[in-house]
């Protein structure tokens, strides 16, 4: 090799190059890669949930909506508040297996189209959208409009003292299959469970 | 237009030229050093720099024939750009970005009470769309005058670079005043950024900082809005002009390349 004494197999000054390089490197890694796992980490923090009370079971019925407010992120105010529209299940028509989860069938007003929210009008028996035209029938089943899948729910569970509490957000797909909470936009049914995949940060219902 | 003779002034108020030194020791008199200090300022610090063949170099090309209003495009949204930059330093300083009421406070507070803050608010928010204008008309006539083609592709795309980090600023400043339609059209533009298959769900999750709209959405957009974009577009606005300055702006193109009439006769 030119430029090397006998025997030399890296010269010096491709060493102090290697040096320097991999010493700048290490400097940039030193605060580039802390400031992206701080900007990515909220990615994979999965907060805890609370079943949150909603009223004693004799506030729903099977026939209509019961409309309340519950608080998914806390200290900002209007802005971390959702809706619920509660009732009763109702076996005539409410066709998906019954388990301790939906004894109280909670939809999310989120419209499933791009997250506008949903008002349930009882004159049309229908919810319906401001935003872009969605329109969900009774069930929240997607009854027209550029929605993808049906309206997402809420686990509900009746406890002891005969209080209905709202667990955690959940998606299903047209055939009310569950699956953990995806956002709104994100079709579940046939190959769209796996373009959207799930998320690390969302909320589950804690096995038991 | 013929220019009239000047007329004929008594010799004592005719200027004469200064020599240096009048007073007859060589020194420089103090008027004379007052009289030049501009000079003297620049002269010390291009001595040390050489800046000014930089600004020759920038300020100073030459320019095909033909070249017109429509060259001035890009300049217009660079101006646009610099006007967002400082008006928006100016209402950063009162701006707060609180989710829990303060951020809507604090943009009624420079709307409604802050002195000139509904002017320079404004201009912000006009200018926001103005330069998005511009930089479209701009593109336009960079296509339509073909001036993309070789050798300016990196600037094309520098410029597609630029395009897209503009509107990503009037992504994340819609949100900012942190009213009905700024949160339900950021909540719309997060979830129609999480309609893209694989990535889509933890691009969102990485906009919201988290599964739903949260206490540091809006600083996470603020600081993106602020800070992070600003620096982008100004340093990419900067390798735009390089490119520009070093490989001369494109003549139009029904400019035809002029033959040399020299030329053609030695080949005859
Ligand atoms: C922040 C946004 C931008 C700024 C400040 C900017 C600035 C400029 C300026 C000052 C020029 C000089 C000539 C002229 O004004 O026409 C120029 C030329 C050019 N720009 Fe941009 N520009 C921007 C965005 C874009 C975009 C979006 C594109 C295309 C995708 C683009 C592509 C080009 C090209 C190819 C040229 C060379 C034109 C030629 O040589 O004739 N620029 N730009
Ligand atoms: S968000 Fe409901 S229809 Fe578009």
């Amino acid at each position: 090799m030119p430029g090397t004494f006998d025997g030399e197999t890296v010269t010096r000054r491709r060493f102090m190059t290697a040096v320097t390089h991999s010493a700048g490197g290490v400097a940039a890694m030193a605060f580039t890669l802390p400031a992206l796992g701080f900007a990515i980490g909220p990615l994979f923090s999965r907060e805890p949930f609370d079943w949150q009370p909603i009223g004693p079971t004799s506030d729903f019925t099977e026939q209509t909506y019961v409309t309340r407010v519950l608080t998914i992120v806390q200290g900002i105010g209007e802005a971390g508040n959702s809706i619920a529209y509660v009732r009763k299940r109702d076996p005539a028509i409410d066709t998906e297996p019954e388990d301790q989860y939906n004894h109280f069938v909670a939809l999310s007003s989120r419209c499933m189209h791009l997250g506008c929210p949903v008002r349930f009008v009882s004159a049309a028996q229908r919810f319906i959208c401001p935003c872009h035209g969605g329109v969900y029938d009774f069930r929240g089943m997607v009854a027209g409009g550029p929605p993808v899948r049906p309206l997402d729910r809420f686990y509900t569970r009746v406890t002891s003292a005969g209080m209905v509490e709202l667990g955690p957000r959940y998606s299903v797909n047209s055939e009310l299959h569950r699956f953990s909470p995806r956002d709104p936009g994100q079709p579940l049914d046939g190959v769209g469970q796996y373009l959207y995949p799930k998320r690390f940060d969302t909320s589950i219902l804690p096995q038991s | 237009m013929p220019k009239l003779p000047a007329p004929p002034l008594p010799k004592s108020l005719q200027p004469r030229p200064k020599r240096p030194g009048e007073n007859g020791n060589g020194a420089v008199r103090p008027v004379e050093a007052a009289q030049e200090a501009g000079i003297t300022v620049v002269d010390w610090i291009d001595e040390r720099t050489s800046l000014s063949g930089g600004i020759r170099w920038l300020l100073f090309r030459k320019v095909p024939k033909g070249i017109n209003w429509f060259y001035t495009l890009g300049s217009a949204t660079m101006f646009a750009f610099l006007n967002q930059a400082v008006t928006g330093v100016f209402l950063a300083m009162f701006y707060r970005p609180d989710a829990a009421g303060g951020a809507y406070e604090s943009v009624r507070y420079i709307t409604d009470d802050a002195f000139l803050g509904q002017l320079v608010r404004a201009m912000h928010k006009w200018g926001a769309s103005v330069m998005i204008i511009l930089i479209f008309l701009h593109m336009a006539r960079v296509f339509f005058f073909g001036a993309y083609k070789y050798p300016r592709e990196l600037t094309w795309i520098i410029g597609v670079v630029l395009l897209i980090l503009t509107l990503a600023m009037g992504f994340t400043g819609y949100l900012l005043p942190f009213d009905q339609r700024s949160y339900w059209a950021t909540i719309v533009g997060v979830n129609i950024n999480g309609t893209g298959p694989f990535i889509g769900p933890y691009l969102s999750d990485f906009l919201r900082a988290g599964p739903e709209f949260g206490a540091t959405t809006l600083s996470r957009f603020y600081a993106i809005h602020m800070m992070l974009i600003p620096g982008l577009i100004a340093a990419l606005i900067g390798a735009h002009l390089y490119l520009i300055t070093k490989l001369g702006i494109s003549a139009p193109p029904w400019i035809k390349a002029q033959e040399d009439p020299g030329l053609r006769e030695s080949q005859v």
